[in-house]
């Protein structure tokens, strides 16, 4: 299907561009339902591919590209499971939430995460999928995910890593800081620093300017120079799920969904 | 004027450009959640505009309790 508007995100294809556009309040938080929407393009972009050379994920929010998780909805859900069963369910969605994420990563087009205002946790962990960061200059990039004394665990370490040097992986995880799309440009993870509201302006530029290049040509590099890290991955669901199951993490999950702040997963 | 109120002097005219307050209604003391009445969403942006207008950057667990616009630029003007 060439568009697709569900309750979370929509996509369509237009000058061989495909654009995800994220779109749920209050800033595109990723939960079940997100996640199914994800996986169902996921599905459709064995044929979407055909006919584009690019992607683009976006975010209709004005808040920002993705704020991560939706934690409330982790929090609910695994109450309302013995606790026998709940590392299962977490485990089950880490394990969706990777396959998409890896397909993201190989698919055989060139994808650009559109980002503007909050690129937090896992909303940085999608946009470190795509091949290359067009950066609203109002964008902020953070793993606040020590915070609740867990890891990112949608790929995030394991693809930082691959694109940057472990130094700056660790400066971002240990402190649980975020940076702006200047530092994040400086130190090679923002591709290009877009003025205010102009983001996805510039991604469509770039994919255009992409669409010039051999396809065949464009794929074998991407697939030569991107390689998946399968067996970090594999050990950051593993490490994700032990640290889970500690009474620290629930005393922090729990926090947070009590918090009367709009949006506080924010410093 | 000195420095650290040459600073605290351009953070409250940015403030108030920013989010359309008058600047003669914002002095050094005032708590910027209050005056300005924005969450934390639009303090981090505010956080964005104060790195990129003086050049620096500041971690936001630096920011922390704080609150009013003296100590922010108490904070900045450790950066400079």
């Amino acid at each position: 299907m060439k568009t697709f508007r569900g309750k979370t995100l929509s996509w369509q294809v237009a000058d061989g561009t495909i654009e995800l556009s994220l779109d749920r309040a209050p800033c595109n938080e990723i939960g079940t339902e997100t996640l199914a929407e994800l996986e169902n393009f996921v599905t459709a972009l064995d044929s979407l591919q055909r006919e584009a050379h690019a992607l683009i994920i976006s975010s209709a929010r004005k808040e920002g590209f993705c704020a991560g998780a939706d934690l409330r909805e982790l929090y609910h859900r695994s109450q309302a499971l013995p606790p026998t069963e709940r590392l299962a369910g977490v485990r089950d969605f880490l394990e969706r939430i990777h396959r998409v994420m890896n397909a993201l990563d190989a698919a055989p087009l060139v994808t650009i995460a559109a980002v503007h205002g909050v690129t937090f946790g896992g909303g940085f962990e999608l946009a470190l999928v795509c091949d290359l960061i067009i950066a609203d200059k109002m964008a902020r990039f953070c793993f606040p995910e020590l915070r609740l004394g867990l890891i990112p665990g949608f790929g995030g370490i394991p693809r930082l890593k691959r694109d940057l040097g472990n130094a700056v992986v660790r400066d971002l995880l240990l402190t649980g800081r975020s940076i702006n799309a200047t530092k994040a440009q400086s130190v090679g993870l923002v591709s290009q620093v877009a003025a205010e509201g102009d983001a996805l302006r510039v991604a469509r530029a770039t994919a255009a300017q992409i669409g010039k290049f051999d396809r065949d040509t464009t794929i074998a590099a991407k697939i030569f120079i991107k390689p998946l890290a399968h067996d970090e991955l594999r050990r950051e669901i593993d490490v994700f799920c032990k640290l889970f199951t500690r009474p620290a993490v629930e005393a922090g999950l729990r926090k947070f969904v009590e918090s009367t702040d709009a949006l506080p997963y924010l410093p | 004027m000195t420095t650290l109120e040459k600073t605290t002097d351009e953070i409250l005219q940015l403030a108030a450009d920013h989010f359309k307050v008058p600047r003669e209604q914002l002095s050094p003391s005032d708590d910027f959640f209050k005056k300005l009445g924005i969450n934390s969403l639009q303090a981090l942006d505010l956080l964005t505009r104060l790195e990129q207008h003086f050049r620096i950057e500041l971690p936001d667990y630096e920011l922390q309790g704080v609150s009013d616009f003296r100590t922010l630029a108490e904070r900045i003007q450790s950066r400079l």
